[in-house]
C-alpha cells in the first residue's frame, strides 16, 4: 500500500499560521436586505464570490449569536483570502469586520444606509478589487497534511452507507488522527441508538459530559414538539435498502468516526482548540452542517452518500464519496469517489481508504470537486428560533 | 466459492448481502478488511443491502450488528435467514414490548 501521507501537497498559507486550500475574494451579506449589493459587487468584479443569505435583521440571543459567528468564521475560515463584507447599518457590519481581521487577511466593511445601493456598490467594488489583485498574486506553497482540517457528514444514507463508505472515511479519519489533523464530525440528530459508542470514545468524562447534554437537549426539543423521532427513523426508504431500526441507521452513521478518540465537543460553529477528533453540536441538515464545518474551519469535507445527496458548500470543498453501484452511474456527474469496488471484493478497507485520500491529495492541490464544478454553492446559516 | 457477504465485526449476529442472494446457495462471508469468516447457507431470498442472520436466533434475542445491540428478534430467525422489519424491531422504538419479552424469558 502506498503512503498516501506522503503525497505532496500544496495550499495558501495565511497570516494566522492556518492553510487554505482554495483562495476566495468574499463579498458577504450581514443581512438579507444587503443581498442585492453583494450580488452586484461580485457581478462587476471577476474572481469575487457573492456569499447571501436570507437571515441577519431582528434576530437576537442565542440565535444572533449563532449567526454572527457562523459569518465571521466563514469569512475567518482558510480558504478565504479577503473580504468584503456588506451590511445596511454600520453596527454590526463592523462587528463582522473585526471578527474577520483577527486572522490578519484584508477585510473592509460597507454599510448601506446613507449611501444607498448604488454608491455602495461602487465602494465596494474598488475595494472588491483591490482584494482581487492581492488574492490572485498569492502563491500555492508547499504544505502538510496535518495542516489540513477536515470534517465529515453523511447523507441520503442506504446500507451501502453503514457498510462501505463511512468505514472508509473512518479508516482514512484514523489515519489522519494518528498523523495530527484536526477532524470534526457530528450531526446530534441522528446518532440516536449509538449515542454510547461516542461516549465511550471520548477522551474524557468533561468531554462526554458535554455531548451527552447537548444530545439531551435535542431530545427534549423534539419531545418538546410532541413529535416522535423514532417513529421516523429508519426513513421508507432506508427500509427499502435494507436498515431496519434507528440503533442501526445511527451506528453505520457513526462508522465515520472510526475508531479515533473524540478529543474535544464544539458548540455550532465553534473552532477546534487542537488536534483529533471533534463532535460537533449540529444538525443533520447537509447544508446546514457542512455550513458549521466551514464556519469552525475546515478546509476539506468528506460526504458520504448511498442514494446520492449533491451538495456542496462555497468555500470547503466537499467530495463526494458513494458505495452504491447504482448511484456511481446513474448520479456520476455528482459522485468524486465510487468505491463500490468494496463490495465486489475488489479491494479492502485500507483500499477503499486510498482511494479517497488520493482524491483529498488531488482536490487540495486544486482539483474542483464535483459540487464545485456543478456550482453546488449551499450557504444556510443555523436558525435557532424565530426573530423579534 | 462465491463471496456475498461483509460482516462488521466477525462475531455479529447478522452480515449484509451485497448481491441479491439465493435461498439454498452457499456463500463466503468476509470483513471489511478482507478477511474470509466462514461460509453460510441461505434459509431464504435476500436482495442486496439487506442482513443474513449468521447463526439461530431466538425470539426476544437482542440482535448483535457492529458489534452492538441494533434490536431484537419478535420471532425465531434460522441461520442463512433475512432479517429485516419482519423479524427484528428496535429497542428503542418499543422498549415496552422488549420488557414483556425479557419478563416472558424470566
Amino acid at each position: 500500500m502506498a503512503n498516501y501521507l506522503d503525497l505532496p501537497l500544496t495550499g495558501y498559507r495565511r497570516d494566522n499560521g492556518r492553510v487554505g486550500i482554495r483562495n476566495h475574494v468574499v463579498i458577504m451579506s450581514v443581512d438579507d436586505i444587503s443581498n442585492a449589493a453583494v450580488e452586484g459587487v461580485a457581478r462587476l468584479i471577476r474572481g469575487t464570490m457573492a456569499l447571501t443569505h436570507p437571515y441577519g435583521r431582528l434576530q437576537f440571543g442565542e440565535d444572533l449569536k449563532l449567526t454572527f459567528k457562523t459569518l465571521i468564521g466563514t469569512g475567518c475560515n482558510p480558504n478565504v483570502a479577503a473580504v468584503v463584507v456588506i451590511g445596511i447599518e454600520p453596527e454590526w457590519t463592523d462587528y463582522i469586520v473585526r471578527g474577520i481581521e483577527k486572522t490578519g487577511k484584508p477585510v473592509a466593511g460597507f454599510s448601506i444606509e446613507r449611501y444607498g445601493d448604488l454608491k455602495t456598490i461602487e465602494m465596494a467594488s474598488r475595494k472588491a478589487k483591490e482584494f482581487v489583485h492581492y488574492a490572485s498574486e498569492l502563491p500555492r506553497v508547499p504544505v502538510q497534511w496535518n495542516e489540513i482540517w477536515v470534517s465529515t457528514k453523511c447523507g441520503e444514507s442506504d446500507t451501502t452507507s453503514g457498510l462501505a463508505s463511512n468505514p472508509t472515511v473512518g479508516r482514512v479519519f484514523e489515519r489522519l488522527e494518528k498523523n495530527g489533523n484536526t477532524l470534526i464530525f457530528g450531526e446530534t440528530t441522528e446518532v440516536t441508538g449509538a449515542e454510547d459508542k461516542i461516549i465511550e470514545q471520548c477522551a474524557t468524562p468533561e468531554i462526554a459530559a458535554q455531548f451527552k447534554a447537548a444530545f439531551d437537549n435535542y431530545q427534549e426539543l423534539v419531545a418538546s414538539q410532541g413529535v416522535s423521532l423514532l417513529g421516523t427513523q429508519p426513513t421508507e426508504g432506508n427500509i427499502r435498502g435494507g436498515l431496519t431500526t434507528i440503533e442501526e441507521k445511527a451506528l453505520g452513521n457513526v462508522e465515520k468516526m472510526g475508531r479515533c478518540t473524540v478529543a474535544g465537543f464544539l458548540e455550532p460553529a465553534e473552532e477546534p482548540k487542537g488536534p483529533g477528533l471533534h463532535f460537533m453540536d449540529s444538525s443533520s441538515a447537509a447544508a446546514e452542517m457542512v455550513t458549521l464545518c466551514c464556519a469552525a474551519g475546515a478546509v476539506l469535507h468528506l460526504f458520504t452518500t448511498g442514494q446520492g445527496n449533491i451538495i456542496g458548500n462555497p468555500i470547503e470543498p466537499v467530495i463526494k464519496i458513494s458505495a452504491n453501484p447504482v448511484t456511481a452511474a446513474t448520479m456520476a456527474e455528482h459522485i468524486d469517489v465510487d468505491i463500490s469496488g468494496l463490495l465486489r471484493f475488489e479491494y479492502n478497507l485500507d483500499g477503499a481508504a486510498d482511494r479517497v485520500m488520493e482524491m483529498m491529495a488531488r482536490t487540495i492541490n486544486g482539483r474542483l470537486t464535483s459540487a464545485e464544478a456543478l456550482r453546488h454553492d449551499e450557504f444556510v446559516l443555523t436558525k435557532l428560533h424565530r426573530s423579534a | 466459492m462465491k463471496k456475498g457477504i461483509l460482516i462488521h465485526e466477525k462475531n455479529d449476529d447478522v452480515g449484509v448481502a451485497v448481491l441479491d442472494l439465493q435461498t439454498g446457495e452457499e456463500v463466503g462471508v468476509y470483513t471489511l478488511e478482507g478477511e474470509f469468516v466462514r461460509l453460510v447457507r441461505l434459509h431464504s431470498d435476500v436482495p442486496l443491502g439487506h442482513k443474513v442472520a449468521m447463526r439461530d436466533l431466538e425470539t426476544g434475542r437482542h440482535v448483535i450488528e457492529y458489534g452492538r445491540e441494533i434490536g431484537y428478534a419478535v420471532s425465531a430467525i434460522a441461520e442463512g435467514e433475512h432479517v429485516h422489519v419482519h423479524n427484528l424491531k428496535s429497542l428503542r422504538w418499543a422498549a415496552s414490548k422488549t420488557k414483556v419479552l425479557e419478563n416472558q424469558e424470566s
